[in-house]
């Protein structure tokens, strides 16, 4: 008899993806979903969708979710988790999202140290709106608005998103990853599933960095994609854990306590 | 360890990141169209599939399902 060990998460809607062949939002969607079903949150958890090509993610996911104003989910998740703190509040946002117009409410509700996560999807240009140069873009990578290369002189350098928030006290778990190969889903998703548990001990800020293949915008197929990521992408973006304060709050509430 | 692959041909989209993730070459790109005018990819009839799921775990649109016996 042979038994299924793989089929789509419950909380997976049916709906057929809106994205591009080979982009990386799906396998991040599946990813959220497998999550918050093994973590049996589907009832309490509430979803931000970001603007950009994930603005639709409440068509995929089966839970509560809430649009924000471009850039703004960090500060709506804060507020929702200070209203309803047993919800479990995740915003999933681009990187024109929370790199570019929403730098601020990412960077501030990582210093107030609010108990929610991100899900931080870098695809290093603006997928939507055709590919132009985003904070995250590298240098030297063609865009449409940079056709000759990203110059450093006249564009400056990509934001390091995990770089830049573990730096800060408020922080307890920061992660990059990439879902460019199959053992770098299985990481992001344990990555993913530790934000979210970080979330549900009440540890604090949690964000979980994925880079993604963009091959509609890159000008290359699925598979050039991936090996891109892998030969230059993650030399400027390096994969790890920049920041894992889990245990160490966790012992001095059991002193405190 | 043997198993099978189902594959929703409406739902893929041509990516190949299946093909890419398959070790032992088990999937194969198709003439056939689908109703959204892509060529759904389809199981190569005289490889053996492990069910190692690698290829479920990087297709982004879900449309594989992975049986082991």
């Amino acid at each position: 008899m042979a038994k299924k060990v793989f089929s789509r998460p419950k909380c997976l809607k049916e709906a057929i993806f809106h994205y591009c062949p080979g982009c990386g939002h799906s396998i991040a969607h599946r990813l959220v979903a497998e999550v918050i079903d093994e973590l049996g949150i589907r009832g309490t958890a509430i979803g931000i969708p970001p603007a950009g090509c994930a603005v639709l993610a409440y068509n995929y996911l089966d839970v509560d979710m809430i649009e924000a104003q471009h850039g703004r989910g960090p500060a709506m998740a804060s507020g929702i988790k200070r209203m309803l703190p047993d919800g479990i509040v995740f915003s999933y946002q681009g990187d024109g999202d929370l790199a570019a117009i929403g730098i601020a409410e990412s960077f501030h509700s990582a210093n107030r140290g609010e108990n929610i996560t991100i899900i931080f999807i870098n695809n290093a240009v603006y997928g939507m709106t055709g590919g132009q140069m985003a904070p995250t873009t590298i240098l030297e990578q063609k865009t449409t608005t940079t056709p000759g290369g990203r110059n450093k002189t006249s564009e400056g350098y990509p934001v390091k998103v995990c770089e830049l928030l573990s730096s800060l006290d408020g922080t307890t778990y920061i992660e990059r990853c990439a879902v460019n190969s199959p053992a770098g889903v299985n990481k992001t998703k344990k990555a993913i599933k530790k934000a979210f548990q970080c979330q549900i001990d009440g540890l604090g800020f949690s964000l979980v960095e994925i880079l993604s293949p963009c091959p509609t915008n890159w000008k290359m197929t699925p598979i050039d994609s991936c090996k891109w990521i892998d030969t230059t992408m993650s030399k400027v973006f390096p994969l790890g854990v920049f920041k894992d304060n889990t245990t160490a709050v966790k012992k001095s509430r059991e002193a405190a306590s | 360890m043997k198993g099978y692959i189902e594959i929703n041909k409406e739902l893929c989209k041509e990516c190949h990141l299946c093909i890419y993730a398959c070790p032992k070459g088990c999937i194969t790109p198709a003439k056939e169209y689908n109703s959204r005018g892509y060529h759904p990819v389809c199981t190569a009839e005289k490889k053996e599939c492990s069910g190692c799921a690698l290829c479920a775990v990087m297709c982004p649109e879900v449309a594989i399902e992975v049986y082991r016996e």
